[in-house]
């Protein structure tokens, strides 16, 4: 039903109210067997406005790090349409997407992805190289993040010399030095204690209330009340 | 036994050794508690040698492997890595020699989720400075080479999440291989894979090492631990047993680190 190209429009327009920072429609995805193919997502169609903080739920092999995944362009893999701030992301080539991607997209994955053979500053600033920050204007805006994190002692340890909490605190302001409008979280408490994962939740809600869309997928039910809305996901199909 | 065994003499340091480390000792403090991670740790690895460090957890190996990657620092003793003197550095000039000498392989792969294959290899090269800075036609060569010799060139423009977790431990491998360091250190490279999988990433292993590389490997895992041609194990934070170098072991030569 909404397989014709200018879906994403009409179905605004009937509604009438701002662009959706985020729109998909009938977005599907299938893995190709040599039995025909298995889908991990079916018909998806969602819209999620600037501002809000979702939580993608569902048990595993559900699909949601796979619309995660699409969410964040990492994979392109897939059918439908995608729309990020109006853009049409499914008709973008791999350098534009990834342009747009870094430019309004931040990631926090459940293993940090920290750099152990960097410091906590020089892993902070990794983003920037990819974003073509000015090398002038990189300290800048380490020291900026690591104030704003109350991590400036930690700057010259290695991702091992802290906890796990911390390695996330960490992965969250490397999420956010590039200023993102929109985060993605994978499981972000994933691997972390109820004391730490309590404080990670409450920053991504501090980080939510002053602007910054947020989308996580987690198992936690305790971590999905600190979004105000909940899209669940079964066998790739959203119920 | 200790009040009967004959004082312990530190061997001389051996120059032609790529690590030479001597009386290495590694103490962790807390308010309460000092931890003696290493007591004393004489080792000494040559140039293209494959060494297999095991023991139980918390005899004190990943502490070893940190302190060989500078990654730490000792609290006493000895290191000369490739003959420069590196136990009193600091953590900068630690730095600074790491990212020219040293390539890791992690456990968890540790690629960046939203950096393509390409980034995720290219990234620790764009944090050289001074004279082992590299042009970006050089960077590029040597990331399109470390990717051909794990079989990902293939894949560059792919993300992680797009791989299989053996596909990202290859690219973790190309990452490391990149700055063509002196030595690789891998810490657990096959805990986080299935056995088919770690086989494939222990045969990538050889294969460099069969190229010429040095490596060190951390692992608790003793059927990998074979592929290795040279076995340390260690023990609450001291090495007891070191099978010495292969070719030396066919000769007879004594190891320079006794049982």
């Amino acid at each position: 039903m909404f397989s014709h190209p200018t879906a994403v429009a009409d179905s605004r327009a009937q509604a009438g109210g701002p662009a959706p920072l985020i729109s998909l429609r009938n977005v599907e995805k299938a893995h190709r067997t040599a039995g025909g193919a298995s889908y991990a997502l079916r018909r998806i169609s969602l819209d999620i406005a600037r501002g809000e903080f979702a939580t993608i739920m569902g048990p595993s092999g559900a699909g949601k790090s796979t619309l995660l995944a699409i969410l964040g362009m990492l994979d392109m893999d897939f059918t439908g349409e995608y729309e990020l701030r109006g853009k049409p992301v499914h008709t973008l080539g791999a350098a534009q997407r990834r342009d747009l991607a870094r430019e309004h997209i931040g990631f926090v994955f459940q293993q940090y992805h920290l750099l152990d053979e960097l410091t906590v500053a020089e892993n902070l600033a990794v983003p920037l190289d990819y974003r073509g920050v000015p090398r002038s204007e990189r300290s800048a805006r380490v020291a900026d993040i690591l104030d704003r994190f109350s991590i400036v002692g930690k700057k010259d340890l290695y991702p091992r010399q802290l906890s796990g909490g911390q390695q996330q605190l960490v992965g969250i302001a490397r999420a956010v030095i590039g200023k993102p409008s929109l985060i993605l979280a994978d499981e972000p408490t994933g691997n972390l204690h109820s004391a730490q994962a309590r404080d990670i939740m409450e920053l991504f809600a501090r980080l939510n209330t002053e602007g910054t869309t947020i989308v996580q997928v987690t198992h936690s039910e305790e971590n999905a009340r600190y979004g105000g809305r909940t899209i669940n996901l079964r066998d790739g199909w959203m119920e | 036994m200790t009040a009967t065994a004959p004082e312990r003499t530190t061997p001389p340091m051996d120059a032609d050794s790529l690590i030479s480390m001597r009386n290495i000792k590694k103490v962790f403090a807390t308010d309460e508690v000092e931890t003696h991670a290493l007591v004393e740790v004489h080792l000494d690895v040559k140039q293209g040698e494959f060494v297999a460090i095991s023991g139980p957890s918390g005899c004190g190996k990943t502490t070893l492997l940190s302190i060989l990657g500078l990654l730490d620092a000792t609290t006493e003793g000895e290191y000369r890595l490739a003959g420069e003197p590196v136990s009193g550095l600091s953590a900068a000039e630690r730095a600074r020699v790491r990212n020219r000498q040293i390539g890791f392989i992690f456990q968890s792969f540790n690629l960046i989720g939203d950096l393509t294959v390409y980034e995720n290899v290219e990234l620790p090269l764009t944090y050289r400075a001074g004279d082992a800075a590299l042009d970006a036609g050089e960077r590029k060569r040597r990331v399109m080479d470390a990717l051909e010799r794990v079989g990902m060139s293939h894949r560059t423009n792919h993300y992680p999440a797009q791989l299989s977790g053996g596909q990202q431990q290859r690219v973790a491998v190309a990452r490391a291989v990149a700055g063509e360091p002196a030595i690789l250190l891998a810490d657990e490279p096959t805990g986080n894979l299935d056995s088919q999988n770690g086989e494939a990433v222990m045969a990538l292993l050889k294969e460099l090492h069969e190229g010429g590389a040095t490596i060190c490997m951390v692992t608790h895992d003793s059927r990998y631990a074979e592929h290795a041609d040279r076995s340390i194990h260690l023990f609450d934070g001291r090495v007891v047993e070191d099978t010495g170098h292969a070719e030396s072991r066919r000769a007879g030569v004594a190891p320079a680190t006794p049982a």
